[in-house]
């Protein structure tokens, strides 16, 4: 009959209608299961993926949780463990950025000698396509993709060219973005780091077995020449080498603190750049 | 370097001098053809030996080429052609032909129509003329742009250098735009004697010899008039204009007008390394970046000889499907909105693609530009729970849910009335118009590139190609329900198989060198065949990237398949060709 088809379908979209009516109905619509309540109509919503009823999120009060390897604009990170930057500039990740956005200028110390670490970072967020190869093939875990994607500015120079200051977060701040892939990286840096120490420690070990022979040799072959020095004399000899060592060792824990000081206050500093240049952004751009 | 033999064509002894040389790359011979005579040989291989698909034609300019010289023929130009037999399915043949810069070669369209937008393309981006084209004009660029920009030597406005990396971004990367040191004033040049002030569009179409013949005239003797539709207007699916001649309602011509969202995506391509391609590769058919990254996988694969692991061919072959099934539920959608259907069913439609997008991101970081896979596998493995909410999806929410879209639309009387017979154009001439995908196998051909000549591990499932036998607007839309459902179930046996283990083949990063040769990798994306053309002489970057995309070529048929209905009919009939203008414009 003529109209059946037509009645069929719009029985579907009564369904439709009535199944989300009754779900908005409920003390928890299907959609805010399992949500993050954070008052003033503003939450963070998690779709199950069996959700039934209205799919539609009210943005920007509500906001999906996005997954770990949700990636929008890399970042750098500050390792606040060792207070300092992580990225060596190697400048792998300015070679395999597919849009060439990212351009590093390498540090150099007094003598013009290259150093490892960079003056400055850019990332032209413009320009960025969000492809996280800069992670995949940082080899120092100095990059990262950030989450944070309401970047909204009215000019795109110099407001989304940015430098290492916006650029740089706390490592902290990673691990609570990508607790599982940070959790990994951990424990796989440790790991590393490890079998680091313990290659160096067997070199030491090693080095330290080829002096004492060397010296024992030597002190076979010196044994039959006269002792230059006597007994008494090695030992005061052997004591102010103790000493000397001890100073040395105080000193060098005050110049350890004075150095982490300075790690503390480019850190403080790092931070409030970044804040003056948000507000700087938020100003330019008028709002 | 195996010297192929010549009688794998059939040539008869008159024509076997017409192909000057042979050589065999590791897949697939290739043969060189005299200029004068490549329409004789692609007449016999069309009529004897049922080559009747004109899949993939472009050009390729070796000026400075590194690599050896193939077929001992040296001019600088050369014209690509890969034929298939959609009777008989497998691989192809490739001919060439090489001409000098600025030559002219006849036009193939006498032979193959579909021949038509992709000479233009050539002609466009190369300046190759084509003796006998029915209209060659431009078609990506303007008359007023001045070069032909795919040659080796022709440099963009901010040209930098040859090949990324670029070195000025380290050590000593100082930030700076190129844009500020090269002024607009003397960046435009225009073609020596083109008068900017004086230049007025061409208005010409295409000779439509397909179309069928429609009886009613028109009841009141009208004058015909130019209508523009589009660029931009929401039924035309982006920037893409419908030049049209109408009388009253009725369209008496048809020409597609595109290149709006042109960025020379090809030039690009051979600037970046091969791993840099991956990403962009996602902004070409952008609702199916998934697909579109297996398809260049696929070729550079071929090309340089790499293994992919097991577990990577399953998780590519869920991605692609679940890719599938996005592309049909919106193009669904979109088609009834293009009848007039605005929203509802285009709703419905998409609810279950954002959760099919939740998991693409949840697995690869984006919904959209996935940039998952890699040569020899995809990037990363599933997190946790991914695989049971997907199986959730393939085995219960999707079924469902296209059922539901079953019986909301397609017994819908006003559907039928709409889409009955609006848009016919018999599969042959789909066929010769070098139309993929859904569209001829809604003409009642099963040709589907997962069954012709399958690829990745689609030999091990069950599943059928539906074929509907109309060819038209109704079976279009519900060719690509069935298709959907069919998807679900290859996800359900994909999801159900999927073995543990490696998920990245050793040698495939960034300082990838692909072998010397070139390589034509195709695949069934959703909106038909993809195909990516690659020419390498062992460096880091390709020699030659092209893509051989479904929407540019399915938009040969357009003209034909319009002509003698309405102007309605005739935003309903884009509509279901299913284009998406990041891959028409490329
Ligand atoms: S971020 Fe990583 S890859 Fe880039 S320069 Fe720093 S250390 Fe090298
Ligand atoms: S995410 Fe990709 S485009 Fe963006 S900076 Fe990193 S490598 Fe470059």
């Amino acid at each position: 009959m003529f109209g059946t088809g037509l009645l069929k379908g719009l029985g579907v979209t009564l369904k439709h209608a009535l199944d989300t009516f009754e779900d908005d109905r409920e003390s928890v619509p299907d959609r805010y299961r399992g949500s993050l309540e954070l008052g003033n109509n503003r939450r963070v919503i998690q779709q199950p993926i069996d959700q039934e009823g209205l799919l539609t999120i009210q943005y920007p009060e509500e906001k999906r949780l996005l997954p770990e390897r949700f990636r929008y604009i890399p970042m750098l990170i500050w390792d606040s463990e060792k207070q300092e930057d992580r990225c060596t500039a190697c400048g792998i990740c300015a070679k395999v950025c597919p849009p060439q956005c990212i351009w590093i200028v390498r540090d150099s110390d007094e003598n013009g000698k290259p150093m490892t670490r960079c003056s400055d970072f850019y990332i032209d967020a413009a320009v960025c396509m969000s492809c996280s190869f800069c992670v995949e093939f940082c080899p120092f875990d100095a990059i990262k993709m950030n989450h944070d994607y309401e970047l909204a500015v009215y000019d795109r120079y110099p407001q989304l060219v940015y430098d290492m200051a916006e650029l740089t977060v706390p490592l902290e701040y990673y691990a609570a973005l990508w607790p599982t892939q940070y959790e990994e990286e951990q424990a796989r840096r440790k790991e590393e780091e490890e079998q680091k120490r313990k290659q160096e420690e067997e070199k030491a070990a090693k080095a330290a077995a080829r002096a004492a022979a060397k010296s024992a040799a030597a002190a076979e072959e010196s044994a039959g020449a006269a002792p230059r020095r006597s007994a008494a004399e090695l030992q005061a000899l052997a004591k102010e080498r103790a000493a000397q060592r001890q100073a040395q060792a105080a000193d060098g824990g005050g110049s350890d603190d004075d150095a982490a000081a300075a790690k503390r206050a480019r850190m403080e500093e790092l931070k409030r750049r970044a804040q003056e240049r948000a507000r700087a952004r938020k100003a330019e751009s008028g709002e | 370097m195996a010297e192929a033999p010549v009688s794998d064509l059939g040539l008869s002894p008159e024509l076997a001098d017409a192909v000057v040389g042979t050589w065999a790359e590791d897949t697939e011979t290739a043969y060189v053809i005299a200029p004068d005579r490549i329409l004789d040989v692609l007449t016999h291989l069309r009529d004897a030996q049922g080559y009747d698909f004109l899949s993939n034609l472009t050009c390729v300019d070796y000026q400075g080429y590194g690599g050896k010289l193939r077929g001992d023929v040296s001019e600088r130009l050369e014209i690509v052609y890969n034929l298939y037999s959609t009777r008989r399915g497998g691989g192809s043949v490739a001919l060439h032909v090489r001409v000098p810069a600025d030559d002219t070669v006849p036009t193939a369209t006498s032979v193959y129509p579909g021949a038509n937008l992709q000479e233009r393309e050539v002609y466009d981006l190369y300046g190759i003329k084509f003796d006998g084209h029915p209209n060659l004009r431009r078609i990506l660029l303007w008359d007023g742009f001045h070069g032909h920009p795919m040659r080796k030597d022709w440099h963009e406005a901010y040209y930098e250098e040859d090949a990324k990396p670029f070195r000025s971004r380290h050590p000593k990367g100082d930030y700076e735009f190129h844009e500020d040191k090269l002024p607009w004033a003397k960046n435009t040049t225009y073609p020596a004697g083109w008068d900017p002030d004086s230049w007025q569009e061409a208005v010409a179409y295409v000779p439509v010899s397909q179309a069928p013949q429609h009886e009613n005239k028109p009841h009141l003797d009208t004058e015909s008039i130019v209508v523009n539709l589009g660029p931009h207007h929401p039924s035309t699916h982006g920037v893409f204009r419908m030049l049209t001649r109408v009388e009253g309602e009725t369209i008496l011509a048809l020409e597609p007008e595109m290149g709006y969202l042109h960025r020379n995506h090809e030039k690009i391509g051979e600037r970046n390394t091969w791993l840099m391609n991956m990403p962009f590769t996602d902004r070409l058919d952008y609702l199916n970046s998934m697909s579109n990254n297996w398809a260049y996988a696929l070729a550079v694969e071929k090309l340089a000889d790499i293994e992919v692991p097991e577990r990577a061919e399953y998780l590519r072959v869920i991605m692609a499907e679940f890719t599938r099934i996005v592309n049909h539920a919106w193009s669904i959608g979109f088609i009834l909105n293009d009848l007039g259907a605005l929203q509802t069913p285009a709703l419905y439609a998409i609810e279950e693609r954002e959760m099919i997008l939740d998991l693409f991101e949840a697995v690869s970081g984006a919904r959209m530009m996935c940039n998952y896979m890699r040569f020899g596998g995809v990037v990363r493995d599933l997190p946790e729970g991914w695989h049971e909410q997907a199986a959730y999806l393939a085995n219960e929410r999707l079924p469902r849910a296209l059922d539901e879209l079953d019986r909301l639309l397609t017994e819908n009387e006003i559907l039928r009335a709409r889409g009955r017979g609006v848009g016919y154009l018999a599969v042959e001439d789909l066929i010769a118009l070098s139309v993929s995908g859904p569209m001829i196998r809604a003409g009642g051909l099963a040709y589907d590139i997962r069954k012709a000549e399958p690829y990745g591990i689609y030999d091990r499932f069950d599943f059928d190609i539906p074929t509907l036998p109309n060819s038209d607007i109704f079976d279009r839309y519900y060719i690509r329900l069935l298709e959907a459902k069919e998807s679900v179930r290859i996800l359900q046996q994909a999801l159900r198989d999927m073995p543990e283990g490696e998920i990245l083949g050793g040698r495939g990063g960034y300082t990838l060198r692909a072998p010397e040769g070139e390589v034509y990798g195709r695949l069934e994306a959703p909106k038909g065949e993809l195909g990516f053309y690659l020419a390498s002489d062992g460096k880091t970057q390709p020699w030659r990237y092209h893509i051989r995309s479904p929407s540019y070529i399915n938009l040969n048929a357009l003209g034909p398949m319009s002509v003698g209905y309405k102007v309605a009919d005739a935003i309903v009939i884009l509509g279901a060709i299913d284009i998406v203008l990041g891959e028409v414009d490329r």
